[in-house]
């Protein structure tokens, strides 16, 4: 983990409502893995007064993108950011996906709206380990689906606008009951109750499933003891989110 | 200093801050159990602040020991174990585990904490109790202790008073003031416990008021808490009569926080030509006030 000054290399909105802010660190740049995220100071005094987190992503050379929607005074001051404007990041952080497990062969990954962030990444990962990949993401609607850096792509829109209509976690059953995939592992990133359904089918079907969460982090890196999440079978009743995780096997965690 | 909760037991701090350059580290609450915590969720922003409902979640004394002693041992500054307790005798017990080993150079007593059911803030709105224990805490050990008093009390000076005549070497002030965060779209309260403890930039006046109260209060030293995030802040506590302050929540945005706020002091001093910041030390002019019209365009 490091802290600094970050160069902003520019924002752009690439969805409805949806930007990717582009920084310069080559530090995170070159460290990052899938699912680990940024915390990011968002505006220059103390308001809002904490960090905002997000996954890493993109990462090409020096540069570090994250993607966010703007949904409360945070990500509304990154959306303003401009070119040349720094912001203080923290990172990496957390506990990335074991991409490089060999408890699969082909990798599911899994996406709901913004939980797209994680996937480019993983699907870089994947390919330089030679894993065949599957990647299932859903949105809304057609207008909030950011499609790019994936591959073998699979969309599911609620409105029925592209690709399935119906949630996500729903094609995903659906694709995993009518084609056969060597060794399937599931890899989801979204919103709980996604991340929910996604660990549900992944019981069903007894598949391996690792889930990154996200949720609201005090400091992101375990001294504020604020974002526990709760284990199944340990001595221990809570991990923390930003620590432990955000990626979990789901055997570990009750979500 | 580092408040007690807000740095964990130092060790995540290291890739981003030099902590030897710290006055102190005070280590989370340490009690005689691991403590799970509250269940989530247990942290939300306000406006200038959080609320926090942690819960005490730490790892107990033995694991500390075991585990972090070693790590804190091996650093150039001053560590201080912070202990709660839901009884008076388990506040006796994990002192006494402490006081056998080395590293420990102080203790600061949480009689405070807002957010568990058992002990915590039942024992520090009582000036009996708070008496009490630090009385026979006293009795235990010869290294600084430190009494952290709650500002959930009518009268913060008269537990000021009570403890420095129990012994205590110093008291440090303020924890954190119960609060609570409503949603109106689900009337749902956004903390688990529904109430909790604010902290941040919007409890600093209500703090610099206590530390004032009690700074006249005693004859032993005062250490500032209570929304301090920059140098500015810091001098604050320092002119009402804080003999030290610890930063809190501000390590949590900025790690090194401290740090930078200890640097700070340093070339206040320089620049005033001041070549003591113990004299700065509740240097405040109570009798003068500034044209309110300076600070405020």
């Amino acid at each position: 983990m490091i802290q600094a000054l970050c160069l902003v290399q520019g924002v752009h909105q690439v969805a409805e409502n949806i930007f990717v802010l582009r920084f310069v660190s080559s530090t995170i740049s070159r460290t990052s893995r899938a699912g680990q995220f940024v915390n990011i100071r968002t505006g220059d005094g103390y308001e809002p007064l904490l960090r905002r987190p997000f996954s890493v992503y993109r990462t090409e050379g020096d540069d570090v993108e994250i993607i966010f929607n703007v949904v409360g005074r945070g990500t509304a001051a990154l959306s303003r950011k401009h070119t040349g404007d720094r912001i203080d990041v923290l990172g990496p952080l957390g506990v990335p996906f074991t991409l490089d497990a060999d408890d699969f062969a082909t990798a599911v990954l899994i996406g709901g709206g913004l939980g797209v962030a994680p996937l480019p990444i993983a699907t870089s990962a994947l390919r330089t380990l030679g894993k065949p990949i599957l990647t299932l993401l859903g949105s809304r609607s057609s207008t909030q689906l950011v499609e790019s850096h994936l591959e073998n792509l699979r969309v599911a829109t609620d409105d029925g606008t592209r690709g399935y209509e119906g949630n996500v976690v729903a094609l995903a059953a659906k694709i995993l009951s009518d084609s056969t995939y060597k060794k399937p592992k599931l890899f989801a990133c979204g919103p709980i109750p996604m991340l929910r359904s996604v660990a549900d089918l992944a019981r069903r079907r007894d598949l391996p499933c690792e889930v990154s969460l996200e949720g609201a982090m005090g400091c992101g890196f375990g001294i504020c003891q604020g974002c526990p999440v709760e284990l199944i079978d340990s001595d221990k009743k809570y991990a923390l989110m930003c620590k432990d995780g955000p990626a979990f096997d789901i055997r570990r965690i009750r979500i | 200093m580092v408040a007690s909760g807000t740095y964990g037991y130092g060790d995540d701090c290291t890739d981003v801050a030099d902590v030897n350059k710290l006055g102190a580290i005070i280590t989370k609450s340490l009690s005689l159990k691991p403590r799970d915590g509250n269940p989530p969720p247990r942290i939300v922003e306000t406006t200038g602040g959080m609320l926090n409902s942690i819960g005490l979640a730490n790892i107990g004394v033995r694991r500390f020991i075991d585990e972090k002693l070693p790590f804190l041992r091996s650093l150039d500054t001053v560590v201080i174990a912070n202990i709660a307790a839901g009884t008076a005798d388990e506040y006796c017990e994990v002192l006494d585990l402490l006081e056998t080993e080395e590293g420990v150079d102080g203790y600061e007593i949480n009689v405070s904490c807002p957010n568990v059911k058992d002990g915590g803030l039942t024992f520090g709105t009582s000036c009996d109790l708070t008496e009490g224990i630090t009385r026979r805490l006293r009795a235990r050990t010869k290294k600084p202790l430190i009494i952290k008093l709650t500002p959930n009390v009518t009268h913060i000076s008269e537990f000021a008073r009570a403890v420095e005549g129990a012994g205590a070497d110093a008291i440090s002030a303020i924890n954190t003031l119960i609060g609570m965060a409503v949603d109106v779209k689900t009337r749902l309260p956004l903390l688990s416990t529904v109430t909790g403890g604010l902290s941040g930039p919007a409890i600093k006046p209500i703090a610099l008021a206590k530390v004032y109260e009690i700074a006249r209060a005693v004859r032993i030293p005062v250490i500032g808490i209570g929304g301090i995030t920059n140098v500015n802040d810091a001098l604050e506590f320092l002119l009402v009569g804080a003999s030290a302050v610890q930063v809190g929540t501000a390590n949590f945005v900025d790690p090194r926080a401290a740090i930078n706020i200890a640097e700070g002091i340093l070339a206040y001093c320089a620049q005033m030509h001041i070549d003591d910041a113990g004299l700065l030390v509740g240097s405040l002019d109570a009798k003068g006030h500034l044209s309110v019209l300076d600070t405020w365009l």
